[in-house]
């Protein structure tokens, strides 16, 4: 069996006793698209934190491609392969959709080489291509405060994919997107999801029956049940707990 | 016999210099943490208070005994009330604009209290009354001009034209004034120099506690002040309707304006309280020592650091803060942790080189420097995924 | 087709660059050869002065402007330039052996060992740069590293200011304490106060200035210039794209210090003195208005704001001396309400409208966004077709 791409065992986190994570166990296949969803509070945005070095676990341990990320800081973990949206686009307002791609996309992030080097051609076509899939070359030299939300998400999400990360988290990628937008974003990250592993926080129903193939549920703070659509949704628990509410509106 | 003390005086006296401060990092933490925007004129408010005292004090005397004695406690409201007032002044009129740009609200606070400073220096009779008809006539106008509903077209032609007129008048009527009067009007009130707040007789001496070693009155009376205000400022924050919704719009803005709160009146509100606390603070430093127009920039820098290091959020950070920076800055200062370590030669070098006021300000920045090293929040950090979201 | 314009535009700003090139060559050339003629003595060195200055502000908008970093306590950093030069000026008309005159009066016996190396011209020379480049590297290192920025920061270099003032007026034996350094009478064999040399320090002033310029644009320009923006604008996401701010900052924080430095020596040869009056709070945090008033995040912004600002100064303390820190006070609160975006910003914006409405060109208002829509933009295109 190959190695998990990202194993989490135990894991606590706790705020002055508040526990945001629980004993929480995950793991996940290399290559895998898992999408997570929860009630609010139930410790998904503290997930994400955690596996991104911004958070540090209380107890419990997380590892990536077999390592603990417990001694990295956050641009040491996304050196070694995790790229993270997050949940309102964050971008450089104030550059430019290609100079955004420019910085996502430079392959050797220590000072010297951010200085001197010249940005090699083949990142320039990498950056076009990028700036294709995206649907943002007409847009690419304009402020990118400028572009409208579901802009900014796309923007966002392929400056991920420009990291070139292992391990994609996606954090509520559709919220505030038309029903297009959100369908686009669906099929952007199922052809991503062949060849990254993908980790995608949602609320969309709609949009996890899209792309979902495994999913978790987390309830304060911890695995509540996992499996595909189907069973998740039959679940009485998650029925209780999260879905309820979502089954009697339809 | 003699060491013991030596730190108990260094203990005491730190201790009444770290409740000064305390009294005025409460208030700059408090505002700090409601707003995100750091006062550079609150040393300039303690300033004010300072100077509140001093003009209290001389109206008391003229009534004679026992008023001459007692002015001390009517200078403790009157100095929050007014600084309170400037600091309403300060946020309606400069911060709230401001809002969300807190490296250019220090620049503007900063420019805030350049004119406090000079205003103190130079303020006589002609500069008061000049003020005062220029914001009549100014303030005046423009408050009877917006009622009238096209304001906002003609908005940019009232100010160009009722700015200069205002200017003008209240010019030439503070020129005339000056003529006509000479030194009676154009004397400044306090001029450049220090003035001196002379503690009331009950203050002055202290309680003898054993041989040499007494503990003044005065230094007794600024800490059972602080404690009075430490215990306000918690019955406030904890226990009134208006506490409550500081500490909701602390932790929630955009909730809090939500649920119906109040979030502008809530900022003037602490903003008042904060600048009011910088007035009772000024109060207390003018018994420990002669007051001037640079009296706040002493003081703010310190204040500022008490901030730092106790973190924002919690009130307890604070009062470790200010009685560590307090008491080091006394210990270094005064020679007494030379003194301490005098068998060991080396060291006391050291700590010889450091002990004057301004030399244990040096050692006591590197101490703060060093103790961010491991504790970058302060004493007390705030924890959470809201933290730098 | 992509490519092409691509390399069109290349070429493009090649061109820019070379004309920008030009200007500045220019305008150094005007300063260096014409200026001297129109006016001397007194007005010139002010001049060169101020733009000694100028490279200050060139350093403080680096970190300010671009990166987001409000240093309240660069005057440190120009002080510690200024004493550097100045320890050579007054080690340098000594014979082997014999004391700065100060120190005779102070009972020093021997020169204290940090003075010694200074007697070397080169030494001092390189000093000007290393030290504050050293002093705030290992500073911003200490402090950034611990992810302390903002408000924060600006209130930890205040203190530092604070505490550098206290360190130096208080040495009398090795600094001379409040009356600082001054009375200066030669540099590598010239006489400090000939107006000859007075000349050399001018040109060198703006050959300095020239080359700050150059390389704040070339540092600001590129993927270096970006990342330090995106720095200001969201430091915590530029982590997340797997680089790490401290380097960054701490790299910036280091060469603005430096060109304080630099700013400071070059102010302090043509004045004749250094004092620990250059490490007040006030007169770091007026380096910082100089670039308010000029305009963030613009080059030409910080240069003007400084020239604009100290010769405003200079008239207005003449005229008022009693009530200029009114005037100064009341300049921080406007420059921060009334132009955030400072002379060049108001230029850009405001001032091409008031030309448009003088020559009576129309300009009908739309949102910006409308305005750099490259689709839009085609669309009138063809409208007007």
């Amino acid at each position: 069996m190959a190695e998990k791409i990202l194993e989490i065992n135990n894991l606590t986190v706790s705020f002055d006793g508040f526990k945001a994570l629980n004993n929480l166990n995950f793991s996940m296949e290399p290559g895998e698209l898992r999408v997570i969803i929860g009630p609010n509070g139930a410790g998904k945005t503290t997930f994400l934190d955690v596996i991104t070095g911004k958070t540090k676990p209380t107890i419990g341990t997380v590892a990536f491609k077999g390592k603990d990320l417990r001694k990295f800081s956050e641009h040491q973990v996304a050196l070694l392969g995790i790229g993270r949206k997050f949940q309102t686009p964050r971008i450089y307002l104030n550059l430019t959709t290609r100079e955004n791609f420019e910085i996502a996309c430079n392959r050797n992030k220590n000072i010297f080489s951010t200085l001197f080097a010249k940005i090699p051609s083949q990142e320039k076509q990498t950056i076009a291509g990028l700036l294709e899939t995206v649907g943002l070359t007409a847009k690419a030299d304009m402020k990118a405060a400028l572009l409208s939300h579901g802009e900014k998400q796309r923007l966002e999400i392929g400056m991920l994919v420009a990291q070139s990360p292992d391990l994609l988290l996606v954090d509520e990628p559709v919220a505030g997107l038309t029903d297009e937008e959100t369908e686009n974003v669906g099929s952007l990250l199922l052809a991503l999801a062949e060849s990254h592993s993908i980790v995608v926080i949602e609320h969309d129903m709609e949009f996890v029956r899209q792309i979902a193939k495994q999913v978790t549920v987390l309830h304060e703070g911890t695995v509540l049940c996992e499996g595909n659509f189907e069973e998740v949704q039959n679940d009485p628990r998650v029925i209780e707990v999260y879905l309820g509410s979502q089954e009697e509106h339809e | 016999m003699l060491i013991v003390q030596g730190l108990l005086e260094g203990l005491f006296n730190g201790l009444s210099i770290g409740a000064v401060l305390l009294v005025a990092a409460l208030g700059l933490a408090i505002v700090f943490g409601l707003m995100g925007v750091i006062n550079m004129a609150h040393g300039e408010f303690m300033m004010l208070g300072a100077y509140t005292t001093f003009i209290v004090q001389n109206v008391f005397k003229t009534f004679g005994s026992p008023w001459s004695e007692t002015y001390i406690i009517f200078a403790l409201p009157v100095a929050f009330l007014l600084t309170a007032g400037f600091g309403i002044l300060l946020e309606r009129g400069v911060i709230r604009y401001l809002y969300g740009r807190p490296l250019e609200t220090l620049l503007a606070t900063w420019g805030v209290s350049l004119i406090l400073q000079q205003f103190v220096r130079s303020v006589n009779w002609v500069l008061a009354i000049a003020i005062v008809i220029f914001s009549a006539l100014f303030f005046g106008g423009l408050w009877f001009i917006a009622k009238r509903a096209d304001y906002d077209r003609i908005k940019t032609l009232v100010w160009t034209i009722m700015l200069p007129l205002s200017a003008a008048i209240s010019g030439a009527i503070g020129f005339v004034l000056a003529q006509t009067f000479k030194l009676t009007v154009t004397k400044p009130w306090f001029g450049a120099q220090n003035v001196d707040v002379t503690a009331p007789a009950w203050l002055r001496g202290g309680v003898r506690v054993f041989g040499t070693f007494q503990i003044p009155y005065a230094r007794l009376f600024i800490i059972i002040l602080t404690a009075a205000c430490m215990a306000g400022i918690y019955l406030f924050l904890q226990k009134s309707k208006w506490g409550l919704r500081i500490r909701s719009v602390t932790q929630n803005r955009t909730m809090s304006s939500c649920l119906g709160i109040p979030t502008q009146q809530v900022d003037s509100l602490t903003f008042a309280l904060g600048s009011g606390l910088a007035g009772i603070a000024g109060c207390a430093i003018s018994l420990l020592g002669s007051v001037g127009p640079n009296t706040g920039q002493n003081y703010v820098v310190d204040t500022f650091m008490v901030v730092v290091v106790g973190g924002v959020g919690k009130l307890a950070g604070s009062v470790v803060a200010a009685i560590a920076i307090g008491t080091v800055n006394y210990f270094v200062g005064s020679g007494t942790i030379a003194l301490l370590v005098q068998p060991i030669k080396p060291l006391a070098d050291f700590f010889t080189f450091f002990a004057t006021a301004s030399m244990a300000k040096v050692m006591v920045f590197f101490l703060i420097i060093s103790f961010l090293q491991f504790r970058p929040g302060g004493i007390f950090p705030q924890k959470g995924r809201t933290v730098d979201a | 087709m992509v490519i092409n314009l691509g390399n069109r535009l290349k070429g493009k700003s090649k061109n820019n660059l070379l004309i920008e090139a030009g200007i500045v060559v220019g305008i150094a050339l005007v300063l260096i050869l014409i200026v001297p003629l129109l006016v001397q003595g007194f007005r010139l060195n002010m001049l060169g002065r101020f733009l000694a200055l100028a490279i200050a502000a060139l350093a403080i908008d680096l970190i300010w402007g671009y990166t987001g970093l409000l240093s309240l306590g660069h005057g440190v950093f120009f002080a510690l330039g200024g004493y550097a030069i100045a320890m050579h000026l007054q080690l340098a008309p000594l014979a082997p052996g014999t004391l700065p005159e100060f120190m005779n009066l102070y009972g020093v016996t021997e020169l204290p060992f940090f003075w010694q190396p200074f007697a070397s011209f080169g030494f001092s020379a390189i000093a000007v740069l290393v030290i504050p480049l050293l002093l705030g590297a290992a500073l911003g290192y200490l402090v950034f590293r611990n992810r302390i920025r903002g408000v924060y920061f600006s209130i930890l270099t205040q203190a530092a200011t604070i505490v550098f003032f206290n360190f130096f007026n208080g040495q009398q034996k090795l600094f001379n304490g409040t009356n600082g350094l001054t009375n200066y009478k030669t540099i590598l064999g010239a006489s400090v106060s000939e107006p000859q040399t007075q000349f050399v320090f001018y040109t060198l002033t703006i050959v300095f200035l020239a080359a700050t310029y150059a390389l704040c644009r070339w540092l600001t320009s590129g993927r270096f210039g970006k990342l330090l923006v995106a720095i200001r604008d969201d430091e915590s996401r530029v982590r997340f794209s797997g680089y790490n701010p401290t380097g960054f900052k701490v790299v910036v924080f280091g060469i603005s210090a430096a060109l304080a430095g630099l700013s400071g020596a070059m102010f302090t040869i043509q004045t004749g003195l250094i004092s620990p009056r250059a490490m007040d709070i006030a007169f770091s945090i007026e380096m910082v208005i100089w670039v308010a008033v000029g305009g963030r995040a613009s080059l030409v912004g910080a240069i003007l704001g400084a020239l604009v600002v100290n010769f405003g100064k200079s008239l207005l303390s003449e005229q008022f001396p009693d009530i200029w820190l009114f005037f100064q006070g009341a300049l921080f609160l406007i420059v921060v309400t009334v132009l955030p975006d400072g002379l060049i910003g108001w230029l850009r914006t405001e001032g091409m409208n008031l030309l448009d409405k003088i020559f009576g060109g129309k300009h009908i208002a739309t949102y910006p966004s409308l305005e750099e829509d490259p689709e839009v933009q085609r669309e009138r295109e063809t409208l007007n077709k």
